[in-house]
């Protein structure tokens, strides 16, 4: 079993001062500064961590240990790949945010990496400068236990922009995933109406946000340009990704002047480019109903298992993997899809 | 073209079997909205014109966006000649009733007074040249609906007139659609027992998605059902229903493909944070299904069939789904391919014209 979407958490700014040069580890302190204050996930929400993990010690997801004793040895995880969502693209200052990003990295390496051999990790990059993700995808890279660079999926501008294309390039050529995560702290509004009042509607709408990339990707022709890219949507939820497909291709038909690279229908380049994890389900509420969503997606092998962990999805252990899951694509769900699309 | 299509209907008729939800009509010339205002706003939009938040810049597949042959012969804009438009789209199509939305900026203005003087020029203009002489045609109210007070006033002014069935928004709103801004609009609107239609379109001054602006028209026009999709989201969060239990919204040219896996997304995340929304009394889900109406244009077109009836299916609303054309722009939708024939009868008579009769609450057009 891989799991693809394991969140680990800085517990505080002073856990990476030992990977931080003496220039931003004095910065820091003198300034206050305590590191990215925006969050995907409010400490306290419900969904942020689930009641199976809740007030458990260590807390969820800041030590290996943790996340071993929680998740890997009850559940029996192969492979985790984790998901370190620190908000660096928050920091605004570019240099405080590459200096950031390489902190992590190093910290996941000494204190994730090296403490468990099933661990897998994602490159944290400063998303909003490019170049300079670009540069921190080089050096990562160097570690193969780095299997995705990982984006949030609130960006400024739409990912498939050119604007970003350092960062694809960097990734294509090393071999790595691009994991579109949910979440990020752009500063421009989550809905294409403006700032909605209630976590509850950012939860959800988050979605939309999904749609809106790949439809950018899509249109920019980012996978002819970068024709290895692969695009994982961590955190997103799947079930609205055949209305999408419908949309698009049946778009193209009409508007493919518009954008003459995207040579196939757009369906083609989601199916052979990008994967979804499986959490949240979204699922319908009759049963046999996710059997239905999975076949209008028109390609097999699009899911990867995900607990997500510790957020909340499930209230057992034992009901990790949903139970909607058709039983025919369960161990491509599990285990294969991800083992071919991550190569591990 | 089709034998159906062609033939032009000569008897009368006395059910309604055809109604268009979403027709766009506009004047030769902007500034002739002057007749029907003050010499002071006549004098503003002749001197500063409308001034929006802009962005909804594309070069769009066609001028105005509109069908090729939709020009009338006199040469003047698509949409703006009536006797065209009974030629090409009402009798051609045996219509029997169709509802203007006139996308013509009034919503969305920085200036708001200006917004609210264009929202009134227009319906008077709709009233004059399109209401007036042509029996069949259905009017929207038009406001400036970035101020509800505004749009209040200009609901209680003309809501009572059988002939306007609803009141007209652009999706792109400044604002989420559930923020209270808007609720003086919606208390009006339920008052004169109006449905709000929300259509794709316009600019609230963010960009079109929650991630920036995209660089191509083809995002702008894929990319319009997430905006719907937001909306719903804040509608029913806000609490809107539980304020306005008889609030009716018409999604029109947003799709319904995504509304299912939307609902389903919904009920689950409410499940964990309704904490948060104590307004709310059940679940998002049926809040959509109880008070959302959606036009069919562009039509979902699944690969197979099957795919579409299995639609239909999840999304439970086969009494909200109202046909459409889109006329005149390029992307319409023609009433004798748009619904898979193969959908049952009494479905498709649904789409077709009952569904609108029962929500607008239509009669047929006395000749």
């Amino acid at each position: 079993m891989i799991d693809c979407d394991v969140h680990n958490s800085v517990p505080s700014l002073p856990a990476l001062y030992p990977y931080l040069s003496e220039h931003w580890v004095e910065y820091c302190r003198q300034s206050a500064f305590g590191g990215p204050a925006d969050s995907a996930y409010p400490a306290h929400a419900p969904t942020s961590v689930g009641p199976l993990w809740r007030g458990a010690k260590p807390a969820p997801g800041t030590s290996a240990g943790a996340v071993v004793e929680q998740l890997l040895d009850p559940l029996g995880v192969e492979l985790a790949i984790l998901n370190c969502v620190y908000a660096v693209e928050s920091i605004h200052n570019p240099d405080t945010a590459a200096a950031m990003s390489a902190a992590v990295n190093d910290w996941q390496i000494a204190e994730w990496l090296d403490a468990d051999h099933r661990f897998r990790a994602s490159v944290v990059v400063p998303s909003a400068q490019p170049e300079m993700a670009a540069r921190e995808i080089e050096r990562a890279a160097a570690d193969r236990r780095f299997v995705q660079v990982l984006l949030p999926v609130r960006s400024a501008m739409p990912y498939g922009n050119r604007h970003y294309h350092p960062i694809f390039e960097a990734a294509e050529r090393h071999g790595l995933a691009v994991g579109l995560h949910f979440g990020g702290a752009p500063g421009n509004p989550p809905t294409g109406a403006g700032w909605p009042s209630y976590y509850l509607e950012e939860y959800a709408g988050m979605a939309q946000i999904f749609q809106t990339q790949i439809l950018s990707m899509i249109s920019e022709g980012l996978f002819d340009r970068f024709p290895d890219l692969r695009i994982a949507c961590i955190e997103g939820g799947f079930t609205w990704l055949p209305s999408l497909l419908w949309r698009i291709d049946k778009e193209w038909k009409g508007l493919r002047r518009d954008v003459p690279w995207v040579r196939e229908e757009p369906s083609h380049y989601v199916h052979k480019h990008m994967r979804f994890t499986t959490r949240p389900l979204d699922a319908p509420p009759d049963p046999g109903g996710l059997a239905d969503v999975i076949d209008d997606i028109g390609a097999e092998g699009m899911l990867l298992f995900a607990t997500d962990y510790p957020h909340w999805h499930f209230d057992r252990i034992e009901d990790a993997i949903p139970a909607a899951l058709p039983e025919r694509l369960r161990a491509g769900i599990l285990r294969d899809n991800a083992r071919v699309f991550y190569g591990l | 073209m089709t034998e159906a299509a062609t033939r032009v209907a000569v008897e009368s008729r006395t059910a309604i079997s055809l109604v268009d939800g979403d027709i766009h009509i506009q004047p030769a010339n902007r500034l002739d909205f002057g007749r029907y205002m003050t010499a002071h706003w006549r004098r503003h939009l002749e001197t500063f014109g409308g001034r929006g938040p802009g962005g909804a810049s594309y070069p769009r597949a066609n001028k105005y966006a509109a069908r090729s042959d939709s020009y009338p012969p006199n040469g003047k804009p698509p949409g703006s000649d009536l006797d065209f438009l009974r030629h090409q789209l009402l009798d051609t199509w045996n219509i029997d009733i169709g509802v203007l939305n006139p996308l013509l900026g009034a919503g969305g203005q920085r200036n708001l007074e200006f917004g609210a003087a264009l929202a009134t020029a227009i319906n008077e203009w709709q009233f004059a040249e399109w209401l007036d002489p042509e029996p069949r045609l259905r009017g929207s109210v038009v406001v400036e609906y970035e101020d509800g007070e505004l749009a209040a006033e200009e609901i209680h002014r003309v809501g009572d007139d059988p002939r306007l069935v609803h009141v007209l928004l652009s999706i792109r709103t400044a604002e989420p659609m559930g923020r209270r801004k808007y609720w003086p609009m919606y208390e009006a609107a339920v008052a004169h027992d109006l449905p709000v239609g929300v259509h794709f379109g316009g600019s609230g001054g963010s960009p079109i998605t929650g991630t920036g602006f995209p660089s191509f028209y083809i995002e702008d026009h894929a990319g319009m059902p997430t905006v719907f999709q937001s909306q719903v989201i804040s509608l029913v969060c806000e609490g809107v229903f539980e304020r306005f239990p008889d609030l009716k919204i018409v999604l029109i040219e947003g799709g319904f493909g995504w509304l299912p896996s939307l609902m389903w997304r919904l009920d689950e995340a409410y499940g964990r944070l309704r904490e948060e929304v104590p307004a709310l009394r059940r679940l998002p889900s049926e809040y959509i299904r109880e008070h959302f109406w959606i036009t069919t244009q562009p039509m979902e077109e699944p690969p197979r069939v099957t795919q579409l009836e299995r639609l239909l299916d999840q999304l439970n609303m086969n009494d909200r789904l109202m046909f459409a054309t889109d006329y005149p722009h390029w992307d319409f939708d023609a009433p004798d391919h748009a619904i898979p024939g193969r959908l049952p009868a009494d479905l498709k008579a649904a789409i077709r014209a009952e569904n609108a009769v029962r929500l607008y609450g239509l009669r047929p057009a006395e000749a």
